[in-house]
């Protein structure tokens, strides 16, 4: 049986033209090309929307709620995530942008940074008292816990079972306003403004999780015209001073020298799928077992460079560092606090993380293994220049479709002219052959 | 007579551009047999340590992977200096890595010890000015250790 994935893209057919773009930057050979049309091949996408940056015709959507599909909650509450303040200038605090949500249809706003730090303080815990295989690998990022899920799932037990800070935002606001409101909890939404697709990911299905606390997410492209206008409207006088962000929650946006969320010891940040996917062949042959824990982020430069944001990456990092001046620097999680709560395991994840490897060639081995050597041996015929006309993204990867039926070898337009030339030649033979016969007779 | 797969891979000493890639590529292989995860790390470890090991001593050599429904296998063949004392370099921590390797994270003595640990079957022979012969085998079926 082959278990059905949440995502958080569709292809649109109309849109598009068959260009190959998206089958060229997929990370993970996820997209082939049939009949003119790009085609997502389930099971190995992992949601790293690198396709919807490059495909020139946005023929990939991504399945991010709209405003309007908001209107099912009693009460809205946006969580935004620190990327969006550095889609402005560094002129434009937070508190003007909550303000400008409230302003966009929120009933209310709610900052990640005190639960970015409170989960700092919980994940320092976790690995002082951690005694498995290091080094521990972040789960904040969606796109990594899927990678590790597909690609690697002998490295699933090393992620980091402390749970995201917008996780631990979506739950406390709600509880919060549910008390003050009266409104119950499962009619408050709490509504992530998020820089990429892969968080509607763990919405829909929360890794180590039931369920998500978060309902909804809108992407910051989608929300940043309206935002822009109404943040010009926010007076310095009107927005709310008492808005709790710290540098350290800022931080979380982009990827800094260490981990954002522990000492910079034995610790690795790293950004970008390719080096994400580099970093994580060495820690699955043994060589980073040293460092104790490794950040992970799929987008370049972290979520400051997701696909669903407006800014360069670099001038949102470089944005978001200029406001960290001017934002207070210590913690603004309480140290007791946070360890009571721990100690509840509130900051944990209450299931073990599954992975999902790809399906072998073939569930028997030894069947597997014919496959594969028939796979070399298509291979080695094949031209070996990646050049994709045939709709898969390598040569490679085309041979093991043809292995598995999903391909026709003659859909390489090498190996096809070889297929004519040969035809011809027995044509050619034949008819010589029968020439040679009729001659004989005459 | 049971299938198998082979696959051999030619391996340069002191090409440390494209060191680690034959063990990616061993891994990705075995992963899409449907080898276990468990045997793919043991087997990433080995052709990992013993691929740097040709890069950091040895001129040239191959790593034969094969697959049979019992058990992978890696022999590691090296044209290079060869090991004088086999035992001892066998022993936790006995390391003649050059300050030069010592600087790129290698040499705590840990390569030999780490591929005997995570190998069923474990040889070594090796001839000084010729070279190293290492076979390793992984069971990954229960029954066939």
């Amino acid at each position: 049986m082959v278990a059905q994935y949440h995502h958080s893209l569709r292809f649109d057919v109309d849109r598009c033209d068959g260009c190959m773009s998206c089958m060229r930057a997929c990370p993970t050979a996820a997209v082939r090309v049939r009949k003119g049309r790009a085609v997502k091949l389930a099971d190995r996408c992992i949601d790293c929307g690198e396709c919807i940056r490059v495909c020139p015709r946005a023929a990939i959507v991504p399945l991010t709620d709209q405003m309007a599909d908001l209107s099912k909650f009693e009460y809205k509450i946006a969580i935004p995530s620190p990327a969006l303040y550095a889609q402005f200038d560094s002129e434009v605090f937070p508190s003007m942008i909550f303000s400008a949500l409230k302003q966009c249809g929120f009933d209310d706003v709610e900052s990640v940074s005190p639960a970015c730090d409170a989960v700092s303080i919980a994940t320092e815990i976790f690995l002082n008292e951690y005694r498995g295989q290091y080094p521990l690998i972040s789960p904040f990022c969606p796109t990594v816990v899927r990678l590790l899920q597909v690609k690697y799932p002998e490295l699933v037990d090393q992620l980091l079972p402390v749970l995201a800070p917008r996780e631990i935002s979506a739950r406390d606001a709600k509880l919060r306003k549910s008390r003050e409101t009266g409104i119950p909890p499962e009619r408050i939404g709490a509504v992530y403004i998020t820089p990429c697709p892969a968080k509607i990911v763990s919405i829909l299905e929360h890794p180590g999780m039931e369920h998500s606390n978060l309902d909804a997410a809108v992407s910051i492209c989608d929300l940043f015209q309206t935002l822009a206008a109404a943040v010009s409207r926010v007076q310095e006088s009107e927005h709310p001073m008492d808005v709790v962000e710290s540098a350290s929650g800022l931080s979380w946006a982009f990827l800094g020298k260490f981990p954002r969320s522990v000492p910079a010891e034995n610790t690795l940040s790293v950004a970008g799928l390719p080096n994400v996917i580099r970093i994580l062949d060495d820690v699955e042959k043994g060589r980073l077992r040293k460092y104790s824990y490794i950040e992970c982020h799929a987008c370049p430069e972290g979520c400051v460079g997701g696909c669903l944001t407006v800014e360069n990456p670099y001038l949102a990092r470089g944005k978001a560092i200029k406001l960290q001046q001017s934002l207070p620097a210590g913690c603004i999680a309480d140290r007791r606090d946070v360890e009571i709560a721990y100690r509840k395991k509130e900051f944990l994840m209450t299931e073990r993380l599954a992975s999902r490897p790809l399906r072998p060639l073939d569930e028997d081995i030894s069947r597997a293994i014919l496959k594969m050597k028939e796979r070399d041996r298509i291979h080695a015929d094949l031209p070996r220049i990646d050049c994709g006309a045939c709709g898969a993204p390598s040569c490679r990867a085309f041979a093991e479709d043809v292995v598995l039926g999903e391909a026709d070898r003659t859909a390489c337009v090498f190996f096809w002219q070889r297929d004519i030339a040969n035809r011809i030649e027995q044509l050619a033979n034949l008819v010589k052959a029968q020439q040679e016969a009729i001659g004989g007779l005459s | 007579m049971a299938e198998w797969f082979e696959s051999v891979y030619q391996v340069l000493g002191r090409d440390f551009s494209n060191a680690g890639k034959v063990s990616t590529s061993i891994k990705d292989t075995l992963k899409r047999i449907g080898i276990s995860p468990a045997v793919v790390r043991r087997v990433a470890i080995v052709s990992y340590e013993a691929e740097m090991n040709l890069v950091m001593y040895a001129t040239r050599g191959k790593i034969v992977l094969s697959v049979s429904r019992d058990a992978v296998t890696l022999k590691v063949e090296d044209e290079g200096p060869g090991i004088p004392d086999v035992a001892l370099a066998m022993q936790e921590g006995y390391s003649t890595a050059t300050p030069e390797m010592r600087e790129m994270g290698f040499g705590a003595g840990m390569g030999l010890p780490n591929i005997r640990r995570n190998a069923d079957e474990f040889d070594i022979r090796s001839e000084v000015g010729r070279g190293t012969h290492l076979f390793v085998r992984v069971a990954h079926r229960q029954d066939s250790v």
